[in-house]
C-alpha cells in the first residue's frame, strides 16, 4: 500500500526531527513555525502563562498537555488574539504576530477551534462550513449584490465543504441546524470549519473531548491525514492515551509556565510532569522512595496546618496533598 | 354598529403611511437585530435624521429636495459610524444604551430653544414637501381601490413612493442575505468570536450592518415628514423605537418580508380595535368606557396581543419553530 507507506513515511520524518532532541522546555526545534517568547498574562494577582520560550516543529503534531487550569487554553488565546497578553512576543513563519487582531491571525494561516465548541446554532452545517472559506468575493457588500460575480466560487467552496463533511462523518446532517447537532459532533463540525480556512497550523483545543472512542479513532485519522498533507498541528488533549497515539511531541504546561517537553513515549515518567500532575490523577506508577517522600511531606504539612490553624494559603498544601490510593 | 367602516379603517392603516413608515424602520431594525444581533435601541434617531435632514434642507436653507434627501442618507451613514465606532467593540448591551441615549440626544438637539432658528424647537417644521407633491403624477381626486377603501391624490403619492422604498429595500436585503455576506452577518449573531477565528473582519461587518439599517430607517424618516408635511421632534422619541420592534417582532425577525407583513398587521390590528371600540360605544352596545378611553385601551389589548403571541407563537408569524427550539438547547 502506497498510501500507507507515505503516511509511515511522513510521521518517521516528523519524528527523525525530534530524536536526541533534549527534554527541556523551551528547546530549539531544526525548523520551528511558531516561536514564542516571553508570553505573560496575568488575571489579578493570578498569572495564568508564564511561558519563557517555546517553539513549534513545521510540519509535526505537538500535543500541549497539563493539569486543570495549568494555562493551556488561555495561552491559546495569547497566540491566537483573542486575548492581549501583558508582555512577549511571538513569531508565526518569521512574522511577528503580537497585537495581530484575531481574525487577521486567522488570515495569516493560523487557525485555532475552542474548548467550548462554537457552533454557529442558526447556521446549517453546510452554512458554518461554507463560513470557513478564505477570500470570498460575495463576502463583499457590493458583489453580494450581484450573485454572478460569486456563485462559481460558492459552487467550488460548496464542493470542498462536501468532502470535509463527508470525511469527518456530517455529510448526512449537511442541511440540519448546526444547533441540533450532538455535543461530540459539534466538535466535529468546528475542526471540519477550521480546515476550510486552509490553515498552515491548526490548534485544537481538546477536539477529541466527549467525542465517543470510535469516532475518536477516526478523528485521530484526519489529524494524522493534517500532518500527512503538511499541516502543522497543536492540540490541547487530556487523555494520555490518544497524545501518544498520534503526537510527534509533548509539551508539558503546569501553572502557566511549560515545565517540560519531549517524546510522548518518555514524556509522562518524567519527574517534572508526575510532579505537576500530582494532586490530580496520573497513571505513571510511582517509585517507592518518591511515594515515600510524598507521604512525610504530606504529613509534614499536615502538622504545620493543623499547628497554624489554617493560618497558611491553600495553595502551599496542594503541591503536597496526596489522593487516598485505590486498592 | 358600521362594519364597512371599520374594516375600511384597518384595511387603510394596513397599507397606509404609518404601515409603510413603520415598515421600513422595522426592515433596518431587522438588518441590525434580526440578521446581526444588534441590539439597537436608536432607531429613531435615524428617522429623526432623515426627516429633519429634508425639512432642514428646504425649509430652513431654501436648498433643493433632493439636496435634502442625499443629505439625509449622508447623515444617517454618519449617525451610524458614530454610534458604531466607540460601542461596536464592546458587549452587545453597550450599543443598546449608547443607542437609547443617542436617539434622546438627537431628540433633544432638534426640539432646543437654543437651535430653534435651524429646528424650529418643539413646534417642528413645516412647508418643505412641495418640490415632493410637485412631482405628483396622479390628479387631483380621491382614489378607490377596491370598493370599500380609498386615499386622496396625495396619499396615493406618498404610499406609492413609500411602498416602492419597502419593495426595494427587501430586494435588497433578500439578494444580500442569501449572499456569503448576508452569511457572515448571521453567524455574527450566534457567535463573534466563532466568525473571527474563521477570519472575518467582525467589527467591519457589524459597521457595515449598522449604515445599511440606518440609512434604511432614514427612507422611513423621509416618508414621515413627506407624509405629514411636517415634522416635530417628539414624533421621534423612544416609543418609535419600541414599536418598530413590536412590528419586527410581530412579523418574525430574520426573515425578509416579516417587517413588512408585521407592520401591516400591527396597524389594521390597531385601526381595527379602536374604530371597534368607537363604534361599539358609539351604538350602544359597549356602555362601560367612553370613546376618550378608547385611545389607551386599544394598547392595552395589542400589548395583551403581544404577550400571547410571545407565548404561542414567539417566532412570530413567519418565522421558523425550528430556531426558537434551538434557544432551549
Ligand atoms: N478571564 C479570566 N479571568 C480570570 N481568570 C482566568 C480567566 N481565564 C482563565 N483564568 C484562569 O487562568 C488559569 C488558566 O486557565 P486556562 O483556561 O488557560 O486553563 P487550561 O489549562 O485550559 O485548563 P483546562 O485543562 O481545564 O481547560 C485558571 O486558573 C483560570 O482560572
Ligand atoms: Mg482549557
Amino acid at each position: 500500500m502506497h498510501a500507507d507507506e507515505a503516511v509511515a513515511n511522513r510521521k518517521d520524518g516528523a519524528q527523525a526531527v525530534f530524536a536526541g532532541l533534549a527534554t527541556e522546555p523551551g528547546v530549539a526545534k531544526p525548523d520551528p513555525i511558531l516561536v514564542v517568547d516571553n508570553v505573560v498574562r496575568r488575571f489579578g494577582g493570578l498569572t495564568a502563562v508564564d511561558v519563557a520560550h517555546v517553539e513549534i516543529q513545521r510540519g509535526s503534531i505537538t500535543a500541549l498537555i497539563g493539569p486543570n487550569g495549568a494555562g493551556k487554553t488561555t495561552f491559546f488565546n495569547q497566540l491566537t488574539g483573542f486575548d492581549n497578553a501583558d508582555s512577549g512576543e511571538w513569531t508565526f513563519n518569521g512574522r511577528r504576530m503580537n497585537g495581530v487582531s484575531a481574525h487577521k491571525v486567522a488570515r495569516l494561516g493560523m487557525v485555532r477551534t475552542f474548548q467550548l465548541t462554537k457552533a454557529l446554532s442558526k447556521l446549517t452545517v453546510l452554512e458554518n462550513m461554507r463560513l470557513g472559506a478564505q477570500n470570498q468575493l460575495g463576502e463583499s457588500f457590493l458583489r453580494a449584490l450581484i450573485p454572478s460575480l460569486w456563485r462559481k466560487q460558492e459552487d467550488e467552496i460548496t464542493e470542498r465543504a462536501e468532502e470535509l463533511l463527508q470525511r469527518f462523518k456530517l455529510d448526512a446532517k449537511r442541511g440540519d441546524f448546526a444547533g441540533s447537532l450532538s455535543g461530540g459532533q459539534r466538535k466535529l463540525l468546528e475542526m471540519a470549519r477550521a480546515l476550510m480556512v486552509k490553515p498552515e497550523l491548526v490548534m485544537l483545543d481538546e477536539p477529541m473531548a466527549g467525542v465517543n472512542p470510535a469516532l475518536t479513532q477516526s478523528l485521530l485519522g484526519h489529524v494524522k491525514d493534517l500532518r500527512q498533507q503538511g499541516m502543522t498541528v497543536l492540540f490541547v488533549e487530556h487523555d494520555m492515551d490518544m497524545v501518544r497515539d498520534i503526537s510527534d511531541w509533548v509539551i508539558v504546561m503546569a501553572q502557566g509556565k511549560v515545565i517540560a517537553e519531549g517524546p510522548p513515549d518518555t514524556i509522562m515518567s518524567d519527574d517534572r510532569v508526575i510532579d505537576a500532575y500530582l494532586g490530580a490523577h496520573h497513571d505513571a506508577p510511582l517509585s517507592a522512595e518518591e511515594e515515600e517522600r510524598q507521604l512525610a511531606e504530606a504529613e509534614a504539612a499536615l502538622v504545620a496546618e493543623a499547628g497554624l490553624a489554617s493560618g497558611a494559603g491553600p495553595n502551599e498544601t496542594v503541591t503536597t496533598r496526596k489522593e487516598p490510593v485505590d486498592e | 354598529m358600521d362594519w364597512t367602516l371599520i374594516f375600511s379603517r384597518a384595511v387603510e392603516s394596513g397599507i397606509g403611511t404609518e404601515a409603510v413608515i413603520y415598515a421600513l424602520a422595522a426592515i433596518g431594525l431587522n438588518v441590525h437585530f434580526g440578521y446581526t444581533g444588534l441590539l439597537n435601541f436608536g432607531q429613531a434617531a435615524f428617522l429623526a435624521v432623515g426627516a429633519y435632514a429634508i425639512a432642514v434642507t428646504v425649509s430652513t436653507f431654501g436648498l433643493p429636495f433632493f439636496l435634502g434627501v442625499g443629505i439625509g442618507l449622508l447623515l444617517a451613514v454618519v449617525l451610524a459610524l458614530l454610534l458604531g465606532i466607540p460601542t461596536l467593540r464592546l458587549r452587545a448591551d453597550y450599543l443598546a444604551i449608547v443607542t437609547i441615549a443617542a436617539a434622546e440626544i438627537v431628540r433633544l438637539v432638534v426640539r432646543s430653544v437654543a437651535l430653534e432658528e435651524t429646528f424650529g424647537g418643539t413646534d417642528g417644521i413645516q412647508a418643505f414637501s412641495d418640490s415632493f407633491y410637485g412631482l405628483n403624477p396622479y390628479p387631483a381626486g380621491q382614489y378607490n381601490l377596491g370598493s370599500i377603501i380609498g386615499f386622496d391624490e396625495r396619499t396615493m403619492w406618498v404610499l406609492t413612493v413609500g411602498w416602492v422604498l419597502v419593495a426595494a429595500s427587501c430586494f435588497v436585503i433578500y439578494l444580500l442575505m442569501k449572499s456569503p455576506w448576508g452569511r457572515v452577518l448571521k453567524a455574527i449573531r450566534e457567535d463573534e468570536d466563532a466568525v473571527r477565528s474563521l477570519g472575518k473582519n467582525v467589527f467591519s461587518y457589524k459597521m457595515q450592518s449598522l449604515v445599511l439599517g440606518g440609512v434604511i430607517g432614514s427612507l422611513a424618516g423621509f416618508i414621515f415628514a413627506l407624509s405629514r408635511s411636517a415634522v416635530q421632534p417628539d414624533l421621534f422619541s423612544t416609543e418609535l423605537t419600541f414599536y418598530a420592534y413590536t412590528v419586527l417582532i410581530l412579523g418574525g425577525a430574520a426573515r425578509i418580508l416579516g417587517p413588512v407583513v408585521g407592520s401591516a398587521i400591527f396597524w389594521a390590528l390597531l385601526v381595527l380595535i379602536s374604530t371597534g371600540l368607537e363604534e361599539a360605544v358609539n351604538s350602544g352596545v359597549i356602555t362601560f368606557i367612553t370613546v376618550n378611553q378608547v385611545g389607551p385601551i386599544r394598547f392595552m389589548l395589542v400589548g395583551l396581543g403581544l404577550i400571547l403571541l410571545l407565548i404561542f407563537r414567539p417566532q412570530g408569524i413567519f418565522g421558523d419553530k425550528r430556531e426558537i427550539a434551538l434557544d432551549a438547547r
